[in-house]
């Protein structure tokens, strides 16, 4: 056991637990933040995404030790229903989830392309979106929505 | 079935009448809330946004005022289980007709209270006012109207022209919890005290424990309970990476063994067809006047094993309130099935066990829901007291769920002179298409059967033709054939677990009818279009095909590795119809460029989820043609990770536009099956188009593509 310190959706944060815990299992378990989500444990489904720094990683598959004095962002922290994101109200605008388990990944991956990107064609936003897997087949509504989303913050 | 809605209706509803009692679907709050509480639940698919405009439209209230509860066998009407595409026709209609009532009880009694006749009072959104602006509400008369009354048949819902919310695209009422990652999913929920339970199992099908040491599990730290009973072990932890540490440590002491020898998954249809089954003649029809045939087409075509692989594994909750009472949380898609399940397993009567519904991810049939909810139940009976979540692993969801079965179909054409159907057969072997909890004797859970004194493992079964059928769902033809024999062989061994997934048989069924028309028109030289509308007279079927290919401006020039293909279909014969026209591309590889569909669901109560509900269908029945099929030795299903079972990503999907026809004066009917069967079909014609290659073994993947060009050359 040891302390590691982060941001955790601008918040310092910080942990007592084993170092090579799983991020996700610290997220979701100690510290009560249930967005990013349980997928497969193993990096191939996108579910547990979180922003470390600019990109979006596999929560699961990462270390806690990995992430000291880093900034994490998961979809809570993207925004709330009183200050949405602009992905938020678009996926909202464009219904663009039938379960919506794999939408807090999805958001995050999306909010990493935005900050890399921020005028994606809809085939940067599903080259993006390529690591998160979606079952109920809402695909489109989501590319649009990401659209959607980047055309609103362009035209602030 | 009437084709004119509504009407007075002579009878209720059918889960009206079982469950008649107005206050188990309707209750009002004295601060302006109405409580529908349905018997169906979510599972991804909108259902409780459609029932709350339907309840909002008929009682005349604003949406947001409607709160939907989740179905618990503690209050609920007994709806049995969410699937078959019937929510919106069984659940919506039973709130239809018992909001229509409870809206005029409530007449009666503000006419009673006010004093003017019910004919000059008027509703808005829940203020009943007359004439001299005097007025009260629900909410006021609510403690003063008791709805513990059984529905009567009088009441008369309101007709199409005055829904103000049904019928419109009203944004789905718990799409921004999960933008938000508000918890609604079990998977995010955490009780008081909870604990974490994870059970062993091997990956050899049916396994015998047959060593297995407990101290490393035992020295673990935060192990509660150490439970092993027969083949079936698990542990209970104060953590989740306690319960996994203590697992890993029995999963290397386990030693397991298996006398069931899985089939050869490159011989599928020879093993189906060899197996024992029982025959059952589904359909016959005799023509009046007896044509000798010129000559006889026969086709065989297959789909293999399909895993639901829903985004989260499997997860439930169990709390031991007493020595003999049991609380569950579950996904499940019918909390009264599994808790007659839990009963049976349990020796307990049902009312000990309360079963209550909360979210899990999508739900395409009977998967693992079940199974885990019985899991959490035998572990947190090791708990003292204290609640139990267990969710499964990704390899345990992909190995030990129920599979949609593997089919093999065969269809035989008998031809006249001219090359017109004179004659039809049809013959499918397959497993049962459904094993679902709560209907039987016997228990259908999988830790049933692991017990020291198990349970047998229920083989499946198909529901009867008159419910739509299992294997046999969508293989009677719609179209006017003169003379034909259904026939289906339904395996009564099960090597590989089967049950319930979304269509059941119907997708095999359309895959295979479908494009044996195709291939006929082909070699008749007419157009497919063209073929299906002179063989079809149900103007509804008519009308989706000439309007899909409209929309799809059938049929474009040929262009080298650009195919098109059509598929229709009216899921169950009884249910929605759907045409679909795929635009395909690709010479090893296909890649599906574009769907196009047209779908008449009749009254479509919120046309966006209708098209969401078709667009995803679609762009799952795309994933199962061009990627999915459970993968196997002969002792072990091996597909367990994403990387052995691929499902469609971002980058492969099509285009989807849909084309609603809207009938409003038509029942509802269900959208969630109604695009597998057609897009299978339409991407396999859109194939041959293409490269002038029938594959008839699915997936079509480079496998297959190559295999069926040797088998043409």
């Amino acid at each position: 056991m040891s302390n590691v310190r982060f941001r955790l959706n601008g918040v310092e944060t910080e942990v007592d637990a084993d170092p090579d815990s799983s991020l996700l299992g610290i997220l979701r378990g100690t510290l009560e933040m249930t967005g990013p989500h349980f997928g497969c444990g193993a990096n191939e489904c996108g579910a547990c995404h979180v922003l470390v720094g600019n990109h979006a990683v596999a929560a699961c598959d990462t270390p806690l030790w990995s992430v000291a004095d880093k900034d994490v962002i998961t979809v809570e922290g993207l925004g709330s229903a009183q200050a949405p994101h602009p992905l938020q109200r678009a996926f909202i605008a464009e219904q663009a989830m039938q379960c919506g388990y794999c939408v807090s990944g999805i958001l995050i991956s999306a909010a990493a392309l935005l900050q890399q990107n921020p005028t994606p064609t809809s085939g940067d936003v599903k080259a993006a979106l390529d690591r998160n897997l979606c079952r109920c087949g809402s695909h489109n509504r989501m590319v649009r929505a990401v659209l959607r989303a980047a055309a609103e913050m362009a035209a602030r | 079935m009437s084709e004119r809605a509504p009407s007075p209706a002579p009878k209720l509803p059918v889960s009206l009448a079982a469950n008649p009692t107005l206050s188990s679907w309707v209750q009002f709050s004295r601060e302006g809330h109405v409580m529908i509480s349905p018997g169906k639940v979510e599972i991804g698919q909108g259902i409780i946004t459609a029932l709350a405009q339907i309840a909002a439209d008929e009682l005349d209230i604003d949406i947001g005022r409607v709160q939907m509860a989740r179905a618990s066998t503690a209050a609920s009407p007994n709806e049995g289980v969410t699937s078959g595409s019937l929510s919106v026709q069984q659940s919506g209609r039973a709130i239809r007709q018992a909001c229509a009532e409870v809206r005029q009880i409530f007449l009666g009694a503000a006419s009673d209270r006010l004093g003017v006749g019910i004919d000059a009072l008027a509703v808005e959104d829940g203020t009943i006012s007359g004439p001299g602006n005097i007025r009260t509400s629900y909410w006021e008369l609510a403690e003063h109207v008791s709805l513990d009354r059984d529905a009567t048949p009088g009441a008369m819902p309101k007709p199409p022209a005055r829904r103000m919310q049904a019928g419109y695209s009203v944004q789905r009422l718990d799409i921004p919890d999960k933008v938000f990652a508000h918890r609604r999913f079990i998977h995010d929920a955490a009780l008081p005290g909870m604990l974490h339970g994870l059970v062993l199992r091997s990956e050899l099908s049916a396994a015998k424990l047959t060593g297995l040491k407990e101290d490393g599990a035992r020295a673990v730290t935060g192990l509660v309970a150490l439970v092993h009973d027969g083949n079936f072990v698990g542990v209970v932890s104060e953590t989740e990476d306690g319960a996994q540490a203590a697992l890993k440590a029995l999963r290397r002491s386990a030693t397991w063994s298996s006398d069931r020898m899985l089939p050869d998954e490159g011989q599928l249809a020879a093993f189906l067809k060899a197996e024992p089954s029982q025959s059952t003649e589904i359909d016959t029809r005799t023509a009046s006047a007896t044509r000798e045939p010129v000559r006889t087409v026969r086709r065989q075509y297959t789909r293999p094993y399909i895993a639901h692989a829903s985004i989260a594994p499997s997860c439930a909750m169990a709390q031991w309130t007493a020595e003999d009472r049991v609380h569950v949380w579950t996904h499940s898609q019918g909390v009264y099935l599994l808790r007659a399940d839990l009963a049976l397993v349990l020796k307990l009567p049902a009312e000990n066990i309360t079963v209550e519904h909360m979210e899990g991810a999508g739900c395409y049939g009977h998967n693992a829901a079940d199974d885990v909810a019985l899991d959490a139940v035998l572990l947190a009976k090791a708990a003292q007291g204290r609640p139990v979540r267990v969710q499964w692993s990704r390899e345990d969801e992909m190995s030990h769920a129920p599979f949609g079965a593997a089919m093999a179909i065969e269809i035989e054409a008998d031809l006249d002179a001219r090359d017109e159907i004179i004659g039809w057969r049809h013959s499918i072997w397959s497993n049962g298409h459904t094993a679902r909890p709560g209907r039987a004797a016997e228990p259908a859970l999988l830790a049933a059967t692991e017990l020291e004194t198990p349970f047998p493992r229920m083989i499946s079964t198909n529901p009867p033709s008159a419910s739509g059928g299992g294997a046999d769902r969508n293989s009677v033809p719609l179209y006017d054939f003169p003379s034909w024999r259904i026939e289906c062989h339904r395996l009564t061994t099960m090597p590989i677990r089967t049950s319930a997934l979304r269509t059941l048989g119907a997708q095999g069924n359309v895959f295979a009818i479908e494009c044996f028309l195709d291939e006929l028109a082909a070699e008749r030289g007419e157009d497919p279009v063209e073929f299906r509308l002179r063989l079809l007279s149900d103007e509804r079927a008519k009308d989706v095909i000439r309007a899909v290919a409209r929309r799809a401006n059938w049929k474009p020039d040929k262009q080298a590795g650009t195919g098109y293909g059509l598929g229709f279909a009216r899921y169950k014969n009884t249910g929605a119809y759907c045409a679909v026209i795929a635009e395909v591309e690709g010479a090893e590889d296909i890649s599906v460029r574009r769907l196009t569909i047209a779908v008449d669901v009749g009254e479509a109560i919120n046309p966006d989820g209708v098209i969401n509900q078709i667009e995803g269908g679609a762009i799952q029945a795309t994933s199962w043609v061009l990627k999915e099929r459970v993968r196997f030795d002969r002792q072990r299903i091996t597909s367990t990770t994403w990387g052995s079972y691929p499902i469609l990503r971002f980058s492969d999907v099509p285009d989807v536009q849909v084309e609603l026809i809207q009938r409003s004066d038509s029942e509802p009917l269900g959208a969630g099956e109604a695009a597998h069967g057609p897009v299978t079909a339409a991407i396999a014609n859109a194939v041959f188009d293409a490269l002038g290659v029938r594959v008839r073994n699915l997936p079509i993947t480079r496998d297959s593509l190559i295999a069926a060009m040797e088998l043409n050359s």
